[in-house]
């Protein structure tokens, strides 16, 4: 079974270590404007939120992407933006429902989150346990399902969103079986 | 090498921006941010300047290790010639600004001169350009930010900005950056409006690289991150109850400066302590911490972030403070709170929220609310100056009030704006404000923490606890546990403390971190990323030169041995009870064993020797 | 069991893997009538500026890859369909018979009734032979005519621009790309590309292309002609049915297809440009002719070719393009509803805009021009239908805050973070 980055909230200070690592790992720098992850902050409400790619099972940047350039990598489970193949086109930034794949006006190329290649950077460098890599069950997955039910379903019932994998084939939010 | 090696001037009278290298030779004396910007300041200003004249300069600096992951690595400071002390003036900030500003490219910014006209610079990495504000001048930081955040249509933007008080000229006023973190200080947002600049708005998204040693940086800050998580202090302490863990410890001393310092203990400390924050409300059932929050890379996170109890008499129908926003830290909880009798945490939690909607320092403006409370006690001044309130010492509504026209400067606001030693000159009782060369005290009495004392009277930017914090030794045991009723070995400890603390000002880290880490943790850190050989010794001699650096400017700007010193009531008016009942502050037996420890004659003067030995 | 595909496009190439994968003992076979491998439209843009060669455009990269899975693709035209024997007439002679047929066939440009359309020196782009000419002809120095300033003629602009033609631009709506944005969008593009010195004409009419002495001239409303060396032809699009003329096959815009990607005719489905499938935002049948749309189309024909039952509850039309750097976006409903409401903010100055209209408490379109972060949530929040409640007025007071709104309201994050 993959595993998964679980993220909770509630324990999030905002200090944005993740994003920093993240930059590092990816870019060589510490930019956390070119973070994969992110931290949202509410600040009315005093919370903050890390988010990132679920790497979703039937992923929309995959299926969207005109070129091949978003591959499924199969030790991790990891949807890989290959950045030789990217056009640039940025059709995956507009299908994923999630927001989580970005363009990089820089390289002329889109990115998203890889996993680190199975040792996730952010994990390791969140100082309070608000991000961990972690067994996919043990992720939260189907708590995020259900919530994603009540929040989603409205019309499409029966509707799935970043279903656990093993659970077969899944669909988008708006097809029905 | 963790340096962006540049500086942004902008000649704010000519409407100009310029790049400019930053001198390295400095920076290898200096290292960065409070040090290096102060060798800017010193060499490019007359120290006999009006701090609030055109001639006066402003600089935003970052360190080194700003915008890195070393843990706590995103500290900014405000540069300048204060206009409430005359002296050079170092405020310094967490928040998020500073690393933005690293990541754009820059080390610091250079104002000077004078706008004509109300404007705000935006920078976009090399970009940078000078914009009206007309449209922002007359607002909140809170309306300031929303509406830059709306006009460049970029969620991302990092601002730093003045209040309406600051505008109104009150000498109290800070840059607050991130909507409640605060270059709080000496009125460093008093001289930023006065050179009509409103904000500073900054997005980076080039970033931070080029570390000497990459990888060893990464190493050293991991293990010094898991350092102070293992620590009681910052790893427990401070993420659980902020600087507010000191309310109850302090009290417990008898070192609480009470009702304008009149008392050392304050029999509503429970109400308003960090644990009093944990507790639920009465009347909404929530407590007032939300959660706690980190500034940029902080694995401490001490920040509060609270609500008010939104039946509370001080918000009712004012949905804006509903929400949650920075909360209170000791120092302004005690100011707020203790030295003004008043034990209402949703009262002093909204008037934090208000002092950081309109950039008024907290420390100071509770301190000077509690002169007032003093005079008003003494019949000096009535409710005819008040405008008809009732400024007694606890009086609640009347904080609330006092707060509300200082924002805005109106009515007996415009009094309380010029702080302290201003406000108690202006109606004869100079004895009664509690400051030192015009800045108000924190909240620590140096009669029952003497080393405490002698920090305030030698401050180079007035009575501050953050030049030289001794209350690590003196209440906490770090690094080593010294009595804090006796005077031996203080002045030592407080040279030591002074030098280490300009030290990491200088470096980009929070200096929080030394409660948890000593030079020998610092020092590989700064050494992996910044060129040179960065040694505990050395790293020492960069914070005891800052420190004579900064002593030679308040010296050339006028300032004496003289201004060494304590309010007369800490040196005759003995604690009336607690441990420390019946001491004064023992200045006299501290300080000449300091000067001549710090290589100044007994006039508080440096001596050559000194000056060659720090290349000054 | 023979599925036949006719298309060779992004709706047929994952309608054909989508069909290998969960039929493994089908047989499966691609029709195309051009001579590459299959490819991509979206990266001729990139081709045309240089950043990739033909190779990059291809929708696979390995070159066994139809073999690997085992997808026959034959290189003919379909000319027409038998529907009662089920047999395909193709260009070259042969016929080809099938158990199943998905219409991929997509679309083709527009050529609007001009005279001199025709003539050498007229170009479209949309195919790989188009580029080829484009690069052919329009060489540092040359004046270039572009007819059009749609979705397609926005995003080759780049590349045109950065070979160094002289380029002028004729749109005969008011503003440019009218089928995606709004005045207030639309004239900002104008302004942007204006600003980056390529000549923008809105409410201009060609009215003939001459050939005068091997140089052509492009006489436009209000009397302008423009000498030029190249014509570039973006009028839009549209789907390929003429070939489907008496095969009984119901055609409207596009091929109809039902909720199941069925055509009216037994074992005939449609995907991609040339189907009218459902819309997500209005319920009813369009052709969208994006490539999202073409994606979700074939995987839902594919499945219920192969004897599932899989109900497509409709795309949302959505588009991003680049237009000389200016990235801008458009998503379902961008130009309101009847009763419903919005929220604008312009930072006309830094080229910044961004629209939000509401159906009560629901997002149903948006248009956003200068930003790239997490602009995907605005088809999550219309896609989820989700109610925003007090995130509705928080979005009207300052619409940048969509991602908060999101993960508040979508997202168990925001559930479990309590901001919801």
């Amino acid at each position: 079974m993959y595993r998964a980055l679980r993220l909770e909230p509630e324990k999030c200070t905002g200090c944005l270590q993740c994003e920093m690592a993240c930059s590092y790992e990816n870019e060589g720098v510490f930019v956390p404007a070119k973070s994969r992850i992110k931290v949202f902050t509410f600040h009315h409400e005093g919370r903050f939120a890390p988010y990132t790619c679920t790497q979703c099972d039937e992923a929309w940047c995959m299926h969207a992407c005109p070129v091949e350039a978003i591959v499924l990598d199969e030790a991790t489970g990891a949807k890989l933006v290959h950045e030789e193949t990217c056009v640039g086109c940025k059709v995956c930034t507009i299908a994923c429902p999630f927001g989580t794949v970005n363009y990089n006006r820089d390289s002329g190329k889109v990115v998203k989150c890889d996993l680190c290649g199975g040792d996730p950077w952010c994990a390791k460098a969140c100082p309070t346990g608000a991000i961990t890599f972690v067994e996919e069950d043990a992720a939260g997955m189907d708590r995020m399902r259900a919530w994603a039910q009540q929040g989603i379903v409205g019309l499409a019932s029966g509707a799935k969103t970043n279903a656990p994998r093993d659970k077969g084939e899944t669909l988008p939010t708006y097809l029905e079986a | 090498m963790a340096w962006a090696r540049k500086l942004l001037r902008v000649n704010l009278t000519d409407g100009t921006v310029s790049s400019e290298p930053l001198n390295m030779a400095w920076a290898d004396q200096y290292l960065g941010q409070r040090g290096l910007a102060s060798k800017y300041l010193v060499e490019e200003i007359d120290p006999r300047c009006d701090a609030l004249g055109s001639d006066n300069k402003l600089i935003m600096a970052t360190g080194p290790l700003t915008g890195t992951m070393a843990s706590t690595g995103g500290r900014y400071s405000v540069i300048t010639k204060s206009p409430l002390t005359g002296t050079i003036a170092c405020s310094n900030s967490g928040g998020f600004i500073g690393a933005e500003l690293k990541a754009a490219g820059w080390d610091m910014i250079i104002f000077e001169g004078r706008s004509p006209k109300p404007v705000y610079l935006y920078v976009e990495n090399d970009q940078a350009q000078l914009l009206p504000a007309n449209d922002l001048w007359g607002q909140s930081v809170w309306e300031t930010d929303r509406l830059l955040h709306s006009k460049h249509q970029d969620p991302a933007l990092r601002i730093a900005c003045v209040g309406r008080a600051a505008e109104q000229g009150a000498l109290i006023c800070g840059v607050i950056n991130d909507l409640h973190r605060a270059a709080g200080r000496s009125g460093v947002g008093t001289v930023m409006a006065s050179k009509h600049l409103k904000a500073v708005a900054v997005r980076g998204t080039k970033g931070v690289g080029n570390l000497k040693d990459p990888i060893r940086f990464l190493k050293e800050t991991e293990y010094r991150k898991r350092v102070l998580q293992q620590n009681a202090v910052t790893g427990q302490g401070l993420p659980t109850y902020g600087t507010q863990v000191l309310m109850n410890v302090i009290n417990e001393m008898g070192a609480l400066p009470t009702r304008n310092m009149r008392e050392v203990k304050f029999e509503g400390a429970g109400n308003i302590s960090g644990e009093a924050m944990h507790e639920n409300r009465p009347g909404d059932g929530r407590p007032n911490l939300t959660t706690n929050a980190a500034c940029f890379g902080c694995t401490i996170a001490c920040g509060r972030i609270s609500t008010v109890d939104q039946g509370h008499f001080s918000v009712k129908n004012k949905p804006k403070y509903w929400g949650s926003s920075g909360g209170l830290e000791y120092e302004a909880a005690w100011a707020l709170g203790t030295d003004t009798g008043v034990d209402d945490l949703d009262a002093i939690t909204y008037v934090n929220f208000l002092c950081n909607e309109d950039g008024l320092d907290p420390i100071s403006f509770g301190a000077t609310v509690a002169a007032a409370m003093e005079l008003f006690k003494d019949g000096v001044i009535t409710t005819e100056q008040t405008g008809g309130i009732d400024l007694q010492f606890g009086g609640a509504q009347a904080l609330v009030t006092m707060a509300e026209l200082t924002c805005r400067g109106e009515g007996f606001g415009r009094d309380l704006g010029l702080g302290s030693r201003k406000l108690c000159e202006k109606y004869g009782r100079p004895e009664l404000s509690m400051t030192v060369k015009g800045q108000e005290f924190p909240a620590y009495d140096p009669r029952g923490i003497q080393g405490m004392g002698l920090t305030y009277a030698t401050s180079n930017r007035g009575a501050c606890h953050l030049r030289s914090y001794t209350v690590a030794s003196e209440v906490l045991g770090i690094p080593v546990k010294t009595d804090p009723l006796v005077t031996e070995g203080k002045a030592e400890l407080v040279k030591a403390f002074q030098d280490a603390t300009a030290a990491v000002d200088s470096s980009g880290l929070c200096v929080f971190t030394t409660f948890g880490w000593s030079m020998e943790d610092i020092a590989p850190q700064i050494d992996a990323a910044c060129e040179g050989d960065w040694s505990v010794d050395k790293l020492l001699e960069v914070g005891e030169r800052v420190w004579n650096l900064e002593r030679d400017f308040n010296l050339r700007a006028g300032l004496s041995a003289a201004d060494d010193t304590l309010p007369k009531r800490l040196l005759t008016e003995p604690a009336n009870t607690g441990p420390a009942q019946g001491r004064v502050a023992d200045l006299g037996k501290m300080l000449p064993e300091y000067y001549q420890l710090r290589g100044w004659t007994a006039d508080g003067e440096l001596t050559q020797d000194t000056r060659t030995r720090l290349g000054l | 069991m023979h599925h036949v595909i006719i298309g060779a496009g992004p709706a047929g190439v994952v309608a054909a893997e989508t069909l290998r994968k969960i039929d493994p003992g089908c047989r499966v076979t691609l029709v195309g009538d051009e001579p590459e491998p299959p490819y991509s439209r979206m990266a001729i843009p990139y081709l045309l500026v240089g950043n990739i060669a033909e190779p990059g455009s291809y929708l696979r990269k390995t070159t066994d890859h139809y073999a690997r899975k085992e997808i026959g693709v034959l290189q003919d035209r379909v000319v027409s369909v038998d529907t009662q024997s089920k047999v395909l007439t193709l260009e070259k002679g042969r016929t080809l018979s099938y158990d199943k047929l998905l219409l991929a066939c997509g679309s083709t440009p527009v050529r609007p009734p001009i005279a001199g359309i025709d003539l050498p020196g007229v170009v479209n782009c949309w195919t790989l032979d188009d580029a080829r000419a484009i690069i052919e002809r329009a060489k540092a120095g040359s004046d270039v005519v572009l007819v059009g300033a749609g979705f397609i003629g926005c995003i080759i602009l780049e590349a045109l621009a950065e070979r160094g033609v002289n380029l002028t631009v004729l749109e005969m709506g008011d503003r440019m790309v009218p089928r995606m944005m709004n005045h207030a969008a639309g004239d900002m593009l104008k302004r942007w590309c204006e600003s980056k010195g390529v000549t923008v004409h809105t409410d201009t009419r060609v009215e003939r292309i001459d050939d005068q002495g091997g140089r052509l001239v492009v006489s436009a409303s209000g009397g302008r002609t423009l000498p030029c060396d190249l014509v570039i032809s973006a009028a839009g699009v549209k789907p390929n049915t003429d070939f489907l003329a008496g095969s009984g096959i119901q055609i409207d815009q596009g091929v109809l297809v039902d909720d199941y990607l069925r055509t009216n005719l037994e074992d005939i489905y449609a995907a991609g440009d040339v189907a009218q499938g459902r819309d997500f935002s209005t319920g009813q049948f369009s052709v969208q002719a994006i490539q999202p749309t073409a994606a979700d189309h074939a995987r839902v024909a594919a499945v219920n070719m192969a004897g599932g039952s899989l109900r497509h509850i409709g795309s949302i039309n959505m588009n991003v393009l680049a237009t000389l750097g200016l990235i801008s976006t458009s998503f379902g409903l961008w130009d309101g509803v009847g009763g419903g409401d919005s929220v604008e903010l312009s930072d006309s100055k830094n080229f910044r805009y961004i629209q939000l209209q509401f159906d009560g408490e629901r997002l149903v379109g948006a248009t956003t021009l200068g930003m790239t972060d997490h602009v995907g949530v605005l088809r999550g929040l219309i896609q989820t239908r989700v109610e925003l409640g007090v995130w509705k007025e928080k979005l009207r007071k300052d619409p940048m805050r969509l991602m908060e709104a999101y993960l508040a309201t979508v997202q168990p994050i925001g559930y479990n973070a309590r901001v919801a």
